[in-house]
């Protein structure tokens, strides 16, 4: 048996790395959607909740078996991130970056006014998927919700490796993110991309958001995981996607540690803290390209 | 006989108000708000009170995003900073014009710890970091008991100068309208002045900016601290017009309030400014109708009616962005064109 405060430290890194690897299943959307259009999309957080919601109307308000509703769910948010970039983002290719990003902050605010509209301010509690009685090991107290995560983000992550690397729409999506108009002259089709990458990016922040709400509870205010989830980008590079989820793993465990040992006040703003001794420190994060410049 | 408005001299050129006929406008303009708020009653006052608050923090997050090209999502946290200096100083015996000059260079230094570490990186950074920085201050704002009395709010004490208290809606006004009009012009004069082209430089081609002598690190900051104590001063404001501030008064939605302002109302330009603060200050006093019309056939839509707000705040944004990025501003400017070449439009 470890000492209790071994204990208490190791039980704090486990919970931290459940919630950690929802930052970066969330954090490789944003980095998506960065990667291979340019857009830092300031509505990842309400897509994520928006896809929890959606599941939520799925399994709740109509009765659908829990695998195939998360399996529509992702169907109908692939569906939206398509239609998102069809009308909002389409008419802004080759416009200033500036009023792209301008267009992202009206998307979330939209998003969180469709959000609280359509399904009110309550917190609901989303049916759970796997049992919840605690799992014990090796004096260890974890959630089966909590393992859940940790092995399905593990599962999201290789898929999404092995589809960058081996598929050709995965290495089309990394020639769009090096070299737009080289990809373009090579016959990729650009557009089709960053349909497709709205798509993938509004799907795993769904799965995100499914989990999150799994383990926490359903509120149109899970959105402020944005304030976790840009520190998280930052860390790990902005275009970085192994740098995402190291990022999402490190900004949960810490943040848990810091709320463990300081107090559930001081959890909220660790990763503000964060966020500000990385731009200080190293501004192009562990694992970006280093084209940052200071001025 | 001139046909026309020539400039002869570069002190014409660079005139705030450029013609006789523009001074003659904002001359009546004045003197009509003033009247009308001598007859009119506290309703009317109040929106033009609030109007007034909006334009002068409006003004500031247009000169950092709109003049030099930064943007920055957190404007309400330095409204909430401002709004709560002002009041505990002021509590605590600091007479009003300190309290509220401190309240500025309070929300200023927030503002340099802001952008210290994130405008002298190129993108977006600022952008992030103010996002965060707003929720920040929201939660601090909760959780800081013993200085803000977290989640029940603070009272706050009215102005007071001299003596005069201005605890109504009518005397308020004469405390804010001139606080607004310096505001204003000292804009104008920002904007036509070497800090205020390096700022346009910047935004326009920061590596030309660069190759012109300026200081990009500098002039971004200079921009972000200017625009900070322009929100501080309006957040004070705030507060000592409504005699009470809680977290609740600065979420995340205000920021986007004011970022609707300058876009509706049209980026970098003063005029647009003030069209847009007042535009999105009158929005949702009409919006307030509407759910009387429903009360009886939809009900939820009652009840959801801050949602709606949302929905449509972020449609406005879009739509202004894709469809018009000049603002209210720039369909002022077409019209205006429209009617001095009529009928002779091409």
């Amino acid at each position: 048996m470890l000492p209790e405060s071994v204990g208490n430290f190791m039980q704090l890194v486990l919970n931290g790395l459940a919630v950690g690897s929802i930052y970066a299943s969330v954090a490789l959307g944003l980095v998506i959607i960065y990667k291979a259009t340019d857009v830092f999309n300031f509505a990842q957080g309400e897509l994520m909740t928006l896809g929890a919601f959606v599941c939520y109307f799925f399994i709740v308000q109509m009765h659908i078996p829990v695998g195939w509703a998360i399996l529509i769910t992702f169907f109908a948010t692939a569906l939206i991130g398509l239609v998102i970039e069809e009308l909002f983002f389409k008419p802004m290719v080759g416009e200033p970056i500036f009023s792209v990003i301008m267009v992202t902050v009206g998307l979330s605010v939209f998003l969180k006014g469709i959000i609280g509209f359509s399904w009110g301010n309550l917190i609901k509690k989303f049916p759970p998927f796997v049992s919840e009685a605690p799992i014990t090991f090796f004096g260890f107290v974890i959630s089966p919700v909590q393992l859940a995560t940790i092995v399905i983000t593990a599962f999201l992550i290789t898929i999404f490796a092995l589809f960058f690397k081996y598929t050709d729409l995965g290495i089309g999506m990394r020639a769009v993110a090096n070299d737009q108009d080289a990809a373009l002259l090579m016959g990729i089709g650009v557009r089709k991309i960053f349909g497709l990458s709205w798509a993938i990016s509004a799907v795993v922040a769904a799965l995100g958001g499914v989990l999150l709400s799994n383990i926490m509870y359903l509120h149109p205010s899970l959105s402020s995981v944005g304030i976790k989830v840009f520190p998280a980008v930052v860390l790990g590079g902005l275009d970085s996607i192994p740098g995402a989820i190291v990022g999402g793993v490190i900004i949960g465990v810490v943040e848990n540690i810091a709320g463990g040992y300081l107090g559930g006040d001081i959890k909220e703003i660790t990763s503000f803290i964060i966020l500000i001794a990385i731009l200080m420190i190293k501004p192009y994060g562990l694992f970006g390209k280093e084209e940052i410049e200071r001025v | 006989m001139r046909s026309g408005d020539f400039k002869t001299s570069y002190r014409e050129d660079i005139a705030i108000l450029q013609t006789t006929f523009v001074k003659v406008c904002i001359g009546i303009f004045i003197v009509a708000l003033v009247g009308a708020v001598l007859i009119a009653d506290n309703y009317f006052i109040y929106i033009v009170n609030l109007c007034a608050i909006a334009t002068i923090g409006a003004l500031g997050l247009n000169i950092i995003t709109g003049l030099a090209g930064q943007i920055s999502i957190g404007h309400a946290g330095f409204l909430a900073i401002g709004a709560y200096a002002s009041a505990l100083l002021l509590k605590n015996g600091v007479p009003f014009l300190i309290s509220i000059a401190l309240a500025g260079f309070i929300t200023t230094i927030s503002g340099f710890i802001v952008g210290i570490p994130s405008l002298r990186l190129k993108g977006l950074y600022l952008a992030i970091t103010t996002f965060a920085f707003g929720f920040v201050v929201e939660h601090l704002a909760n959780i800081w008991v013993s200085l803000t009395n977290g989640a029940n709010g603070l009272m706050v004490l009215p102005a007071s100068i001299l003596g005069f208290t201005f605890d109504s809606d009518r005397s308020f006004f004469f405390l804010v309208f001139p606080i607004t009009i310096l505001a204003v012009l000292y804009t104008r004069n920002l904007v036509r002045s070497k800090v205020g082209r390096a700022w346009i430089a910047i935004r326009d081609r920061d590596i030309a900016a660069q190759t012109m002598g300026i200081s990009l690190s500098w002039y971004k900051l200079s921009a972000f601290a200017v625009s900070s104590f322009y929100a501080g001063i309006a957040g004070a404001l705030y507060g000592h017009y409504m005699q009470f501030i809680g977290p609740t008064h600065f979420e995340l939605y205000l920021s986007v309030q004011y970022l609707a302002m300058i876009i509706i109302g049209g980026l970098g330009s003063v005029l647009g400014t003030i069209f847009g603060a007042v535009f999105m200050t009158i929005l949702p006093e009409l919006l307030k109708y509407i759910p009387d019309l429903f009360r009886q056939s939809y009900p939820v839509i009652v009840e959801r009616f801050a949602d709606i707000n949302l929905i449509l705040y972020g449609m406005l944004i879009m739509l202004f962005v894709i469809i018009e990025p000049k603002g209210l501003y720039g369909i002022w400017n077409n019209v205006k064109t429209y009617w001095r070449m009529w009928p002779y439009t091409h």
